[in-house]
C-alpha cells in the first residue's frame, strides 16, 4: 500500500534514505581518513613509522616530531611572517575594499559605471605574472614583507560582495546619522561597518586563508630566507624531498627516516588554526558566498 | 552642456566629495597593480632583456607566437592543458551537484550539518600541504600502494608521479577531494530556496524521490548550473597552477606540462620574460574568446547569461 500522507514514507523512499546516508557517511569518511592519517602518523616515532602500518592509532606515540619542529629556528621565523602578513594583510584588505566599496554601492555615484567596468575588466583580464614582476621591481617591493601587503590589499571579487551586502543596509540610518551632521566617512565608519559583520567576516576569512596558505608570493618576490612563509617552507622541503624520492626509487636507497614525521608534524601545525576557525565562521561565508552569487 | 548644468555637475561632484574621496584609492590601486602590467603586455611583441627598458626594447611583432606554436612541446602542452580541464568538467564538475542535491535530501539536520562543515575542510588545507601529502602517499612506499598491495589490489607497488599514465587521474582525484564540499556551497544554497509547498504537492501526486528530484530540484538550479558552467568553460585554459606545479616533476611532464607551468618555466626559470608573456597573452585571448562562446551558448539554450 502506498502512503501520501507527510511523514509516511514508502519503502523505496526508506531504502533510498538509508542508501543516501551510508553513502554520505562514505564521503565524510574519506575527507576525514587522510587527515587522520596524518595525524596519527605525525605522533609516532619517525623511525617505526618508516615501517608503515599505521593506519587508525599511533604504534610507539611521541611528541617529539612537533618538538623538533618547535626547535627550529627557521621555521619558527617562517611561522611569525605567516602569522605576520595574515594580520596585517587581512585587516588592511578587507578595510581597504570595503571602503573602496561603500561609495560605489550608491546609484548616485558619480562615474560609478565607468568605476565598475573598469574594475570588472580586471577580473577576466590580467597582465600576469612577468609583467607583475616587473612593476614589483620597478616599485622597489621586492624581497621586502610589503610585497605581501600592498600587490593583495584589494580584491574587486571582494568589492562585489561588499557592494551586495551594502545596498540592503537600510537607508533610514544613514540618513539619520547625515541629519545629525555626519559626513560620508564618518557613516561608513560608524554606522556602516558595525552593521556589516557577517560581511566582514566571510571576506576576512577569504582573505586570512589566501594569505596563510600562500606559497608562490615567497617563491617568487622574495630572496631572503628569514622573510619566507610558513607555506614556502614547507614548499621547499616538499620539492626537495620530492626529488629526493625519485632518486631514491630509481636507486633503491631508503631515505632518511625522521624527515618525514617531522615534514608531517610540520604540516599539521600549518593546517591546524585554519581549521579550527572555519567551522565557528561557516554560517557567515555560506551566506557570503550567495551574496557573491547575485548578480551586480 | 548648459552653463546651469555644468554648476550642476560641479555641485553634485562637491556634495559627495567624501565618497570620491573613498573611492579614489580603490582607483588608483587598480591602475597600478592592474592597469600598468596590462601595458606590460607589450613585451610579448618585442625582444624584451632584463638590462634595457621596456620601451627600448626591439619590436619583433608576432616572432614569440610563431616559435611557441612551432615549439616541439606546444602540441603536448596543449593536450595536456585541455585534456584536464575537460576531464575536470565532465566529471568534476556534476559531481559538487549530486552531492548537494543528494545532501539536501538528508533528514537529519545534526548529520547533514556535520556532512557540511566536514566536506568543506579540505578547502583550506593548502595545495603545499596536500601536494607534499600526495608525493609521499603515492611513492613507491607510501600509504596508497601499501594498502593496494595489502588488499591484492595491486601485486607490486607503483611509482604514480613518475608515470605519466597516471597523472591525469591523480590531478583529477586530489581536484575533487579537495573542493567538492566546497563548490557545493552555492548548489545548496539555491536548493534551499526552492518552496517546500512543491515537493509536498508533488508527494500528494504521488511522485517519487528520483521524480521529485528530476522535476523539482534540477529544473530549480538550472540557472545556478548554467552560470557555474559557463566559468567553468572559460577557465578550461587556466589549470589548477599550485596543484599541477607541486605534483608535477621531470618524470611525468609528458603528462602535467600545461600552459600555466610552461609560462613558470620559461619566465621565471629560464628568464625568457617575452616569450613567457607571449604565451600567457595566447591563452587570455583564448579564454576570453571561450567565455564568449559558452556564454552565448547558454543564453540561446536555457536563457541563462553572465552578460
Amino acid at each position: 500500500m502506498r502512503m501520501f500522507k507527510r511523514g509516511n514514507r514508502t519503502n523505496g523512499e526508506m531504502c533510498f534514505d538509508w542508501v543516501n546516508n551510508i553513502l554520505m557517511f562514505c564521503i565524510c569518511f574519506i575527507t576525514l581518513y587522510p587527515i587522520w592519517y596524518i595525524l596519527v602518523n605525525s605522533f609516532n616515532e619517525g623511525a617505526d613509522a618508516m615501517l608503515g602500518g599505521i593506519f587508525w592509532w599511533p604504534r610507539e606515540f611521541t611528541t617529539e616530531n612537533y618538538a623538533a619542529v618547535f626547535a627550529n629556528k627557521g621555521l619558527m621565523t617562517s611561522f611569525g611572517i605567516t602569522v605576520l602578513r595574515t594580520l596585517i594583510g587581512t585587516v588592511t584588505n578587507v578595510f581597504f575594499t570595503a571602503m573602496v566599496a561603500y561609495p560605489l554601492s550608491k546609484e548616485h555615484l558619480m562615474g560609478r559605471k565607468f568605476y565598475i567596468i573598469m574594475g570588472t575588466i580586471t577580473m577576466f583580464f590580467s597582465g600576469g605574472l612577468i609583467p607583475s614582476f616587473l612593476l614589483y621591481k620597478n616599485l622597489d617591493i621586492l624581497n621586502k614583507f610589503i610585497v605581501y601587503i600592498l600587490p593583495s590589499l584589494f580584491n574587486f571579487f571582494n568589492l562585489i560582495i561588499f557592494v551586495n551586502f551594502f545596498r540592503e543596509i537600510p537607508k533610514a540610518l544613514e540618513e539619520s546619522a547625515s541629519i545629525d551632521g555626519a559626513n560620508d566617512i564618518v557613516i561608513f565608519l560608524k554606522v556602516i561597518l558595525p552593521l556589516s559583520k557577517p560581511v566582514l567576516a566571510t571576506i576576512a576569512l577569504f582573505t586570512g586563508v589566501y594569505h596563510w596558505n600562500d606559497y608562490f608570493a615567497g617563491v617568487i618576490f622574495i630572496q631572503d630566507a628569514s622573510l619566507e612563509p610558513i607555506q614556502t617552507f614547507l614548499y621547499r622541503i616538499v620539492a626537495e624531498s620530492g626529488s629526493n624520492q625519485m632518486v631514491a626509487a630509481a636507486t633503491n636507497v631508503v631515505k632518511s627516516t625522521t624527515s618525514l614525521s617531522i615534514k608531517l608534524a610540520t604540516m599539521v601545525i600549518t593546517t591546524f588554526p585554519i581549521v579550527c576557525v572555519y567551522p565557528f565562521l561557516q554560517k557567515y561565508f555560506v551566506k557570503g558566498m550567495l551574496i557573491g552569487a547575485v548578480k551586480e | 552642456m548648459t552653463k546651469s548644468s555644468k554648476k550642476n555637475w560641479r555641485q553634485k561632484l562637491w556634495s559627495q566629495k567624501y565618497l570620491q574621496l573613498m573611492v579614489w584609492p580603490g582607483i588608483i590601486w587598480m591602475f597600478i597593480f592592474n592597469y600598468i602590467p596590462m601595458t606590460g603586455i607589450v613585451i610579448a611583441f618585442k625582444d624584451y632583456k632584463i638590462t634595457r627598458s621596456i620601451w627600448e626594447a626591439d619590436w619583433v611583432g608576432f616572432e614569440h607566437f610563431i616559435e611557441f606554436f612551432t615549439d616541439p612541446k606546444f602540441t603536448n602542452i596543449m593536450t595536456n592543458t585541455l585534456g584536464i580541464s575537460l576531464l575536470k568538467l565532465i566529471i568534476g564538475f556534476p559531481l559538487p551537484i549530486i552531492f548537494a542535491i543528494l545532501l539536501n535530501e538528508v533528514k537529519n539536520a545534526t548529520y547533514k550539518k556535520s556532512i557540511q562543515t566536514i566536506s568543506y575542510l579540505p578547502h583550506f588545507i593548502s595545495w603545499v600541504v596536500l601536494g607534499g601529502l600526495l608525493i609521499t602517499w603515492l611513492s613507491e612506499t607510501g600509504m596508497i600502494n601499501e594498502v593496494l598491495v595489502n588488499f591484492g589490489i595491486l601485486d607490486k607497488p607503483i611509482a604514480f608521479l613518475a608515470d605519466p599514465n597516471y597523472f591525469w587521474g591523480v590531478a583529477l582525484i586530489s581536484d575533487t577531494w579537495k573542493e567538492l564540499g566546497w563548490s557545493a556551497i552555492i548548489y545548496l544554497a539555491a536548493i534551499s530556496g526552492i518552496d517546500q509547498q512543491m515537493y509536498e504537492a508533488a508527494a500528494i501526486d504521488g511522485a517519487t524521490k528520483m521524480q521529485k528530484i528530476w522535476h523539482i530540484t534540477v529544473p530549480a538550479i538550472k540557472g545556478t548550473i548554467a552560470v557555474m558552467f559557463i566559468l567553468a568553460v572559460a577557465n578550461m585554459l587556466n589549470s589548477n597552477f599550485d596543484q599541477i606545479f607541486l605534483l608535477g616533476n621531470v618524470l611525468n611532464a609528458d603528462a602535467s606540462q600545461v600552459i600555466d607551468t610552461y609560462v613558470y618555466e620559461m619566465g621565471v626559470g629560464a628568464g625568457r620574460y617575452s616569450y613567457a608573456t607571449a604565451i600567457g597573452l595566447f591563452k587570455s585571448v583564448i579564454a576570453m574568446i571561450l567565455l564568449l562562446i559558452a556564454n552565448f551558448t547558454t543564453k540561446k539554450l536555457q536563457g541563462r547569461s553572465l552578460f
